[in-house]
C-alpha cells in the first residue's frame, strides 16, 4: 500500500480516528487523575463523539478505503450518525445516575467510547474481516460495561451471561465466515457477491450465510437468539441498559443490512427464508412473553425483541423500499427507546432508592404529569399507533413487506402488534387510571430533556417525516 | 371566501382551544369555571364555523369541494382533505354535538377537568379528520387517533368497570384496523396511490377486490358495530362517563358507516355486491338479537347501547342495498341515530347526576315530580322506535324500502326490528318515567335545571324537524349518492358484461 492510499484511507476514517485517538487520551488522563476526572472525563467524551458526528455530517466523503475493506456510504454515514447520538444520548442520562449505580468511574466514558468506535467500524466494515474485529472491540467494551457495577450480583451476573453467550455467537459468527472464505474465496463482501453470482452458491455458502445470520442476530437480539435480554436489560445498571438498547442494535442492524443486501443479494432467495423466520419468531415472542412482566426493564427487553421483529420485516422484503424502512424504524425505535429509559431513570422514590416495577409507575398523570404524557406518548408510539412515530416506522416497513408480497408476514406481523398494544397500554393505565402511590424525587434536568425531547419527536413526527424519509431514501440508495 | 381553507380551520381550531387549556390552572371554583368557558367557546365557535361549509356547500356537485391538497411526508401520502354530500352532514354533526357534550359535564365531572376537556377537544380534530380527509393514510392516521383519547376518557373518567372497558374498546377496534391498514398498503403498490379521488375511478380486479373489502370490513364492522363484533360496545357504553358516550354513539359509530360508504361500495363494488347477502344476514341478526338482548337489560345505558347495535343493523343494511333509497336512508339514519342516542345518553345522565345509578329498577313514577324531563325523554324514545314524525322513522322507513327492492325477507326481518325497538323501548320509558312514585330516593328530584333544558331542548327540536321536513339532508346528499350509486352499478353492469364475452 502505497502512502497515498494510506492517507486517502485515514482520511476516509477521520472520525473513527478522533474516536480511538481521543479514547486512548482520556484512558490517560483518567489514569493519571483517578476517579475525581470523572466528569471531566466524561464531557471530553461527549465532546469526541459530537466531533466526531460533526465530521460525518459535514467532512465526510464518500468512498472505500483500506484495501476495501472500509467503506464510507450515504448509508453508513446515516446510521454513523444515529449510533453517535444514541451514545451521547445514554452518556449524559448517564451522569445524573453515576452516583447510585458506581458508574462514576473514569473507565465508563472511556468504555463508551470504544464501543461507540466499535459500531462505527461495523457499520462501516465491507469485508468478514473488518466486521468480525469491530464487532469484538464493541462488544468486549460492553461486556465490561454491563459488569461495571462490581459490587452488584445482578450486574456481574447480567456482564457473565452476556459475556458467555456473546462469545458463543461470535464463535459462529466466525464459523461461518470460514466457511464463506472457503467457498468463495473471499473475505470482501463485494468479491463475495460476485463470485456467489458468477459460480451460483453452494451449500457450505448457505451454511455459512446462515451462520453468519445467526451471530448478527444475536447482537440486535432477535429471536431464537435472545434469551441474554431480559436478563441482560434487568442486570445491567440503567444507564448501561439504554445505551445497550440503542447504539449497538442500530450498528448490527446496520451491518445486518449491508451484510444481506450487499454480500449476499444474488442468495436474496436463501436469507429472505431466514429473516422472514427470524422476524415473526421475534414479533411473536416479543408480544407475547412482554405480557406477564412487572419489571419495566424486562418489559422493554421484550418490546426491543418485538422491534427487531419488525424492523426486520422491512429487511425481509430485500428491496429498496424495504431498506428505507428498515432505517426509518432504527431511527424512531432508537429515540423512543431513549425517551423511555430516561423517563425509567427518572424513577427515583424521595428517598433516593431507584424502583423499576411498572406499578410504581401508578398515578404518575397526577404526580409529574410532563413526565407522563411523554411517557405515555412514547408508549403509544412504540405501540405503533397513530399519529405517533411508531406507527409511521411500521408503516415503511410493512409497505415493503406487501410490495414483496410477503402477505403472511405482514398480516402476522400486525396482528401480533396488537397483542403487543396490551403491554404498552398496560403502562398507560397504571400512570392514568390508577391512584398515586407515592412520588418520584425531582426529576434531573438532562433526563427531563431527554424525555421531552424524545416525546415531543414521536409526536411532531407528522411533520418532520419528510425529510427523515428522504433522507433514508437517500441512504438507501446506497445498496439498489 | 373561496381561497380560506375552511376544512383545515375546522379540524384544528379545537387543537387552539387545547392550546389555550394548557395555559389555564384547575384550582378552585375559578379556575374550573374557566376550563369549562374555554372548551365551551371552543366548541361553540368551531361549530358556528363549521355551519360555513354547509353555506358554502353546493348541493349540485357531485364531486369534492372545499378540497386542500398539499405534499406530505415526501412519500405520495398527501395531506387532502375535502367534502362532497356524503360526509360534509357528518363534519356538522361532529362539531354540533360537541357543545352538548361539554355542557353536559359541567357538573358530572368532577376530577381533573382540564385533562378530560383536552382529551375531548383532541377526539373533535381526530373525528372531523376522519370525516375530511382525502388520502388513505390520512384517513386511517385519524380513524385509528380518535383511540387514545377515548381510551384515557373511558379509563380515567368512567364507570366501575372502566378498566376492562377501556382495554377491550381499545384492542378490540385496534385488531379491526389493523387489517385495513395492510389493505391501503396493497391499494397503493397496485394502484400507485393513497389518493382517495384517484382510487374511487381506479377499478380494482375482481380477485384483489374480495380481500381489500374483507380488510376494511373487519375494520369498519367492529367499529360500527356489526353482531358478532359488537361486544365491546355495550362496556364502553355503560363506562364511559355521559360525554363520552354521546361522542362514541353519535359519531364515533359513524365513522364505520362512513367507511363503507368512501371506501367499501365505491372502491369495491364487485366485492361488495358479492357480500352483500353476508351482510344482510349480519345485520338481520343484529337487529333482531340485540333487540331482544335490549330486552332484558336492567341496565339504563346498556339497553340504548344494544339499541345502538340494533339501529346501526339498518344501516348497513342499507347501504349494501347499494340503490338511493338505501344509501340515502342509511345516511340519514346516521345523523337522526347520532342525534337521538346522544340525546338518550344525556337523558340518562341527566337522572345519573341525580342518583348516581343506572339500574331500571331504581327508577320508577319520575313523570309526577320531573315533568319536562319526562316530554323530552319520550320523543327521543318515539324516536328511537322510528315513530313517523321523529327524524327516527325517516332512515329506517328508507333503508327498508331500498332493501325491499333488493331482497323481500330481509326487509320482513328487518321490519320485525321495527316493532321490537318498540317494545324494548316502551318498556323502557314505561318503567322509568310511569307508575307510582314510590321510592323515597326520588321524591326530591328536581325538574331539569336550566342548563339541562339548555342541552335537551335544541335535540328536541331539531329530531321533529328533521321529521317533518327531512330535505335539507336529502338535498346536501342526494347528488353524491346519486353519483355513487351510478358508478356501482355501472362497474357491475361493465363486469358482467365481461363475463358474457368470457362465456
Amino acid at each position: 500500500m502505497t502512502a497515498e492510499l494510506l492517507f486517502a484511507s485515514l482520511h476516509l476514517a477521520v472520525p473513527e480516528l478522533i474516536l480511538a485517538v481521543g479514547a486512548l487520551a482520556l484512558l490517560m488522563i483518567g489514569v493519571f487523575n483517578g476517579d475525581k476526572a470523572t466528569s471531566t472525563v466524561t464531557g471530553l467524551a461527549v465532546a469526541l463523539l459530537i466531533a466526531a458526528g460533526l465530521w460525518i455530517l459535514i467532512a465526510s466523503p464518500d468512498g472505500a478505503g483500506f484495501g476495501g475493506a472500509y467503506l464510507s456510504d450515504s448509508f453508513a454515514r446515516f446510521m454513523k450518525v444515529l449510533a453517535l447520538i444514541g451514545s451521547v444520548v445514554a452518556m449524559v442520562m448517564a451522569v445524573g445516575n453515576a452516583r447510585s449505580e458506581q458508574l462514576d468511574r473514569f473507565e465508563f466514558p472511556v468504555l463508551l467510547v470504544l464501543a461507540t468506535l466499535g459500531i462505527m467500524l461495523m457499520i462501516s466494515a465491507n469485508n468478514l474481516i473488518s466486521l468480525y474485529m469491530a464487532l469484538e472491540l464493541q462488544s468486549l467494551a460492553l461486556y465490561v460495561v454491563a459488569a461495571i457495577n462490581r459490587d452488584s450480583l445482578r450486574s456481574t451476573e447480567a456482564g457473565l451471561k452476556y459475556f458467555v453467550l456473546g462469545a458463543l455467537s461470535s464463535g459462529m459468527l466466525l464459523y461461518g465466515m470460514s466457511l464463506i472464505y472457503g467457498f468463495t474465496g473471499n473475505t470482501g463482501f463485494d468479491e463475495i457477491a460476485k463470485a456467489i453470482a458468477a459460480e451460483g452458491r453452494s451449500l457450505g455458502v448457505v451454511i455459512g450465510l446462515v451462520f453468519v445470520l445467526t451471530g448478527l442476530c444475536f447482537k440486535i437480539s432477535a429471536v431464537p437468539f435472545h434469551m441474554w435480554t431480559p436478563d441482560v436489560y434487568e442486570g445491567a445498571p440503567t444507564p448501561v441498559t439504554a445505551f445497550l438498547a440503542a447504539a449497538p442494535k442500530v450498528g448490527a442492524m446496520a451491518i445486518l443490512v449491508r451484510a444481506v443486501s450487499d454480500a449476499f443479494l444474488p442468495a436474496v432467495a436463501d436469507w429472505q427464508q431466514v429473516v422472514v423466520f427470524i422476524s415473526l419468531a421475534s414479533m411473536l415472542l416479543g408480544s407475547f412473553a412482554a405480557i406477564g412482566q412487572k419489571n419495566i426493564k424486562r418489559l422493554m427487553a421484550y418490546s426491543s425483541i418485538g422491534h427487531m421483529g419488525y424492523a426486520l420485516v422491512g429487511l425481509a422484503a430485500g428491496s429498496k423500499a424495504g431498506v428505507t424502512g428498515v432505517i426509518i424504524y432504527m431511527t424512531i425505535y432508537m429515540v423512543m427507546t431513549l425517551g423511555t429509559f430516561a423517563c425509567i431513570m427518572a424513577m427515583r422514590r424521595k428517598e433516593g432508592e431507584t424502583v423499576e416495577s411498572i406499578d410504581d409507575l401508578a398515578g404518575l398523570s397526577q404526580t409529574n404529569p410532563f413526565m407522563a404524557v411523554m411517557l405515555t406518548a412514547l408508549m403509544f408510539s412504540l405501540a405503533g399507533i397513530p399519529p405517533l412515530a411508531g406507527f409511521f416506522g411500521k408503516y415503511f416497513v410493512f409497505l415493503a413487506a406487501i410490495e414483496a408480497k410477503l402477505y403472511w408476514l405482514a398480516i402476522i406481523g400486525i396482528l401480533s402488534s396488537v397483542v403487543g398494544a396490551y403491554y404498552y397500554l398496560r403502562v398507560v393505565k397504571v400512570m392514568w387510571f390508577d391512584e398515586a402511590k407515592g412520588e418520584f424525587d425531582r426529576v434531573s434536568p438532562e433526563l427531563r430533556l431527554v424525555f421531552g425531547l424524545s416525546g415531543l419527536f414521536v409526536i411532531v413526527y407528522l411533520f418532520i417525516g419528510g425529510p427523515v424519509g428522504s433522507a433514508a431514501e437517500a441512504a438507501a440508495q446506497s445498496f439498489f | 371566501m373561496t381561497d380560506w381553507p375552511i376544512l383545515s380551520t375546522v379540524t384544528f381550531l379545537p387543537l387552539v382551544g387545547v392550546a389555550l387549556l394548557l395555559f389555564t390552572r384547575e384550582d378552585g371554583v375559578f379556575g374550573r369555571r374557566n376550563i369549562l368557558n374555554v372548551s365551551l367557546l371552543t366548541t361553540v365557535f368551531t361549530f358556528i364555523v363549521s355551519l360555513f361549509i354547509w353555506a358554502g356547500f353546493d348541493n349540485a356537485n357531485a364531486g369534492f369541494q372545499m378540497v386542500e391538497k398539499h405534499g406530505w411526508l415526501g412519500t405520495g401520502i398527501a395531506y387532502h382533505v375535502g367534502v362532497d354530500g356524503i360526509s360534509m352532514l357528518f363534519v356538522i354533526l361532529t362539531t354540533f354535538l360537541m357543545p352538548f357534550c361539554v355542557l353536559a359535564s359541567w357538573n358530572s365531572v368532577e376530577k381533573r377537568v382540564k385533562e378530560y376537556m383536552i382529551a375531548f377537544l383532541i377526539m373533535e380534530t381526530m373525528m372531523i379528520g376522519v370525516f375530511v380527509a382525502l388520502d388513505t393514510v390520512l384517513f386511517y392516521v385519524f380513524f385509528e387517533a380518535t383511540l387514545i383519547p377515548m381510551f384515557i376518557i373511558i379509563g380515567v373518567w368512567g364507570g366501575k368497570d372502566r378498566v376492562y372497558a377501556s382495554y377491550k374498546f381499545f384492542l378490540y377496534t385496534l385488531l379491526g384496523s389493523v387489517l385495513m391498514m395492510l389493505a391501503i398498503m396493497a391499494m397503493y403498490w397496485q394502484s400507485g396511490t393513497t389518493d382517495v379521488p384517484t382510487l374511487l375511478k381506479y377499478g380494482f380486479p375482481a380477485g384483489l377486490q374480495t380481500w381489500l373489502w374483507l380488510a376494511f370490513f373487519a375494520s369498519f364492522a367492529v367499529k360500527m358495530p356489526m353482531w358478532p363484533v359488537h361486544t365491546w360496545l355495550p362496556d364502553a357504553h355503560v363506562q364511559a362517563p355521559t360525554a363520552g358516550s354521546v361522542i362514541l354513539a353519535g359519531v364515533m359509530l359513524k365513522l364505520g358507516g362512513y367507511g363503507f360508504l368512501r371506501f367499501s361500495l365505491p372502491m369495491f363494488p364487485l366485492a361488495s355486491d358479492f357480500f352483500a347477502p353476508f351482510v344482510f344476514t349480519l345485520s338481520v341478526i343484529a337487529i333482531i338479537y340485540t333487540s331482544l338482548v335490549a330486552l332484558m337489560q336492567d341496565d339504563i345505558k346498556k339497553l340504548i347501547a344494544y339499541s345502538s347495535v340494533a339501529h346501526m343493523g339498518y344501516v348497513t343494511m342499507g347501504i349494501f342495498a347499494a340503490n338511493t333509497q338505501g344509501v340515502q336512508g342509511a345516511i340519514f339514519q346516521m345523523l337522526s341515530h347520532g342525534i337521538v342516542s346522544g340525546a338518550l345518553f344525556l337523558c340518562v345522565g341527566v337522572v345519573y347526576d341525580r342518583l348516581h345509578t343506572r339500574e331500571i329498577a331504581a327508577y320508577g313514577g319520575l313523570a309526577n315530580n320531573m315533568p319536562k324531563y319526562a316530554v323530552a325523554f319520550m320523543v327521543f324514545t318515539m324516536a328511537n322506535v322510528g315513530l313517523p314524525g321523529t327524524s327516527g322513522f325517516i332512515g329506517e322507513f328508507l333503508t327498508i324500502i331500498g332493501v325491499f327492492r333488493v331482497n323481500n325477507w330481509v326487509a320482513l326481518f328487518a321490519a320485525t326490528g321495527v316493532i321490537l325497538s318498540a317494545s324494548y323501548a316502551l318498556w323502557l320509558y314505561r318503567r322509568v318515567i310511569f307508575g307510582a312514585l314510590e321510592k323515597d330516593s326520588l321524591k326530591s328530584l328536581l325538574d331539569l335545571s336550566a342548563r339541562e333544558k339548555l342541552v335537551l331542548y335544541p335535540l328536541l327540536a331539531l329530531t321533529i324537524f328533521f321529521g317533518v321536513y327531512p330535505a335539507p339532508v336529502f338535498d346536501a346528499t342526494a347528488a353524491s349518492v346519486d353519483a355513487l350509486i351510478h358508478n356501482y352499478e355501472a362497474a357491475l353492469k361493465a363486469a358482467s358484461q365481461v363475463a358474457l364475452l368470457v362465456n
